[in-house]
């Protein structure tokens, strides 16, 4: 396949990590804030080949995992409206609410369809015109854009059996958040998907006002590794700054048409964020001229508070204070089957590896 | 004699429309002696030896797709069981529910390619049932099969995985993932269109060669729901060795990993119907893996891997670009990423 | 968040193209870009379209990491 087997060669992979081991020469500690590059850590083995001085965090990069169960609870009770058709991204049906999951209402006769993409709501709305289908918009930057299409191609095409219960969230608000909350970072490995869409500009602020490096990153191992070397490199010589690794597929101003689509439709607002809590103007919510598309107004429903579950650590665990093994839940009531907090629903979060390791032995 | 109109729930009933439906449809394909002596048990011949026994249900939806149907997964998956655990399968029976209202014609189909199957497996249908069930109580066919068959005293330890030691090379009999995404595509309406098949297929014939043309062979199982990955984690979990496998080594087709890239699957975990993971002695591991490349199913085999002493219990994948991670048992179903 | 991978564009037809990966065809939404074409390649995720891969670019990356390898191998 192209442009991914040869981000994928053993020996240059080999050359880059001998440069990184030969470069690193103080401890710093890396934070990924994306469920891509989480992924890709994981799945490339790229951790093992790091020196000991690198420390790689995993952040909330993942908006399936960090979606609040106030969320998955307004979900629930959507699903429960007789008439009503649930469609969502794969992942999300695992996600616990506050007593249940989209998955288990679907066993119990909910009518809840895990879609690829947002326009296949709109091809089921129109197929289905005596139901209304309300699409589950979760995802950061990458994925609001399609969300925002959709909502203006629903208006074009006078559909009205169709809203989105926007759960859309920014990566600025948390990347700087965590920092102000005493998260020890020396650089960033910046989403490399958020940011064709969004450009670079955004993390200027948090290079200078930080004084730590953000390196745009691809997802193959050549891509990461050369991002790992250019954040260490950037902390060796005492030079932190905005970079790009990405350039392939990320350009300085981002793509124009994505963020005028995103600014049209949505506006920016506080947002929970599970495992996390409240960080202002995280979050994208439904601009009020499209509210008959806002599922929320639609359905006029109530505030459902999120609650992070008693004895939950994943907020501390996020942000590398503590290790799964300090959680209390870990392994005895949270599991990957059955994950309480945001670090297990994920299967390459922080809880859901350890767990993996501990089982075999 | 192709058969029109649906299935009622007479045709469930034992009365005239049963007898016909039997009559035309199963033991006109299902042809035997056994089966068209029509008593409650087949009275099959013995052999000095052992019994291997299985039985396998199968509710594949949809029913159809393509490389296959599930009339075929059901004979085949069930022949499998049997050729995996060292037995020469002989005698399987056949049990329908059907939903009221499901086309004859659609029931013709699976029937004609069951009793296909059966043939080429060389394999005979002894003995069925057929259950109607009103509307909405079934999702259209469901098939459970019964399978005997022969375990010579050689090969039956093979399941059992006793012989497995380290240094013993790990083997697979060709490209990993074909049904699985198959059967997503088809099923997810995810709007993929690709020439990606079900790899469904018996494959006794080729396990036959194998034990028949080489020693060495400590254990075989076949890489249904869970993948190879699933099997793997069992192997290692069961024998309490080390496994190491090498990415490169994996034979995937290219569009198996277009898709996998796609929805964030890992071909690993993906459903297999024509693929057995087996663990030959090293100095056997290269004739058993020429006598596989002879035959149909076997011809993008290789050798992946190997058993280790090394952790112990584990599965580790040496990855394409030289990184090292954990093969780990899957939670559940896979669900389409988008992160 | 991003999972998205490289595909190639094989036909156009209004708001939405025929993409190929690996073999695999799907039709996608490219109504986040304006010029494509066919023979481009572009990130497809959750069914859109939402930049083009930059041959150039990514010609300029794989030479300066293959830079890093030639050193190595003469390190050794």
């Amino acid at each position: 396949m192209e442009f991914i087997e040869e981000y994928r060669d053993k020996k240059i992979v080999g050359a880059l990590a001998e440069s990184i081991r030969k470069r690193s020469v103080h401890d710093i500690v890396l934070m990924e804030v994306c469920g891509g590059h989480t992924m890709a850590v994981h799945k490339f083995g790229i951790k093992e080949l790091l020196p000991s001085t690198i420390r790689l965090l995993s952040g909330p990069g993942c908006p399936v995992c960090v979606s609040g169960t106030g969320f998955i609870d307004s979900a629930i009770r959507l699903a429960g409206i007789p008439g009503n058709i649930i469609a969502t991204y794969g992942d999300l049906v695992r996600v616990p609410g506050s007593s249940s999951t989209l998955e288990k209402e679907r066993a119990e006769g909910a009518d809840i369809r895990v879609v690829y993409s947002v326009l296949d709501s709109i091809r089921i709305a129109h197929e289905n015109p005596d139901h209304h289908i309300v699409f589950l918009g979760i995802g950061f930057e990458t994925t609001a854009p399609a969300t925002a299409a959709a909502i203006l191609k629903a208006r074009t095409e006078g559909l009205t059996n169709f809203s989105v219960l926007s759960s859309h969230k920014i990566m600025p608000p948390v990347m700087e958040s965590l920092i102000d909350e005493g998260v020890k970072i020396d650089g960033y490995i910046a989403p490399g998907h958020v940011s064709a869409i969004t450009g670079v500009e955004m993390y200027r602020n948090i290079a200078e006002k930080y004084r730590m490096g953000v390196v745009v990153s691809g997802f193959e191992p050549v891509d990461i590794l050369q991002t790992i070397l250019m954040l260490v490199s950037q902390f060796e010589d005492h030079d932190p700054k905005v970079e790009i690794q990405y350039r392939r597929v990320v350009k300085p101003k981002g793509n124009p048409i994505a963020r005028e689509l995103i600014g049209k439709v949505f506006i920016t607002g506080d947002d929970w964020w599970r495992g996390i809590g409240m960080i202002p103007g995280s979050g994208l919510k439904i601009r009020p001229e499209f509210s008959s598309y806002d599922a929320e107004r639609r359905f006029d429903l109530p505030h459902i508070p999120n609650k992070e579950p008693a004895g939950c650590i994943c907020g501390e665990v996020l942000k590398g204070l503590k290790t799964p093994l300090d959680c209390g839940l870990f392994s005895a009531i949270c599991t990957p089957v059955q994950p309480v907090g945001a670090c297990m629903v994920s299967a390459e979060g922080t809880c859901a590896t350890y767990y993996r390791y501990r089982k075999t032995a | 004699m192709k058969m029109n109109g649906n299935i009622l729930l007479h045709h469930g009933s034992g009365g005239l429309m049963m007898q016909n439906l039997i009559h035309d449809l199963f033991l006109a394909n299902f042809d035997n002696r056994f089966i068209r002596s029509l008593t409650d048990s087949a009275i099959l011949p013995g052999k000095p030896g052992r019994i291997a026994f299985t039985t396998d249900g199968f509710v594949v939806d949809p029913v159809f797709f393509p490389g296959g149907n599930i009339g075929k997964l059901a004979v085949c998956g069930t022949v499998n069981d049997l050729a995996v655990s060292g037995a020469v399968p002989l005698f399987l029976s056949v049990s329908f529910i059907i939903e009221e209202g499901f086309p004859l014609s659609d029931l013709e189909t699976i029937v004609k390619s069951m009793a296909s199957e059966a043939k080429k497996a060389r394999v005979l249908i002894v003995t069925g049932d057929t259950k109607v069930v009103p509307k909405g109580k079934a999702d259209k066919i469901f098939i459970t099969t019964s399978g005997i068959g022969h375990v010579e005293q050689e090969y039956e330890g093979i399941s059992h995985a006793r012989k497995v030691r380290p240094g013993d090379l790990v083997l697979v009999n060709g490209t990993i993932g074909d049904h699985g995404m198959t059967i997503l595509n088809a099923r997810e309406s995810l709007r993929f269109s690709s020439r990606l098949e079900s790899d469904c297929a018996c494959l006794n014939g080729m396990i036959r060669k194998m034990l028949k043309g080489s020693p060495g062979i400590g254990f075989m199982r076949d890489a249904t729901r869970g993948g190879l990955a699933g099997v793997l984690c069992e192997l290692a979990g069961k024998t309490g060795l080390g496994i190491e496998i090498n990415e490169e080594n994996i034979p995937v087709r290219e569009e198996v990993n277009g898709m996998c890239e796609l929805l964030g699957f890992d071909p690993l975990h993906v459903a297999n119907e024509g693929k057995i993971i087996l663990v030959a002695a090293e100095r056997y591991g290269k004739k058993i893996l020429e006598i596989m490349k002879k035959d149909k199913q076997g011809k993008t085999s290789a050798i992946i891997g190997k058993i280790t002493e090394g952790h112990k219990g584990k599965v580790l994948l040496n990855t394409t670009s030289g990184g090292k991670r954990w093969i780990d048992i899957p939670t559940g179903e896979q669900l389409p990423r988008i992160c | 968040m991003c999972l998205g991978i490289p595909a190639k564009i094989i036909s156009l037809e209004g708001d939405l193209a025929r993409v190929s990966i690996g073999g695999v065809e799907y039709t996608a939404s490219i109504s986040l870009l304006d010029d494509i074409r066919v023979g481009d390649f572009v990130i497809v995720h959750a069914g859109f379209a939402i930049e083009k891969v930059d041959p150039l670019e990514a010609m300029e990356t794989m030479r300066l990491v293959q830079e890093i390898e030639a050193q190595s191998r003469k390190n050794d």
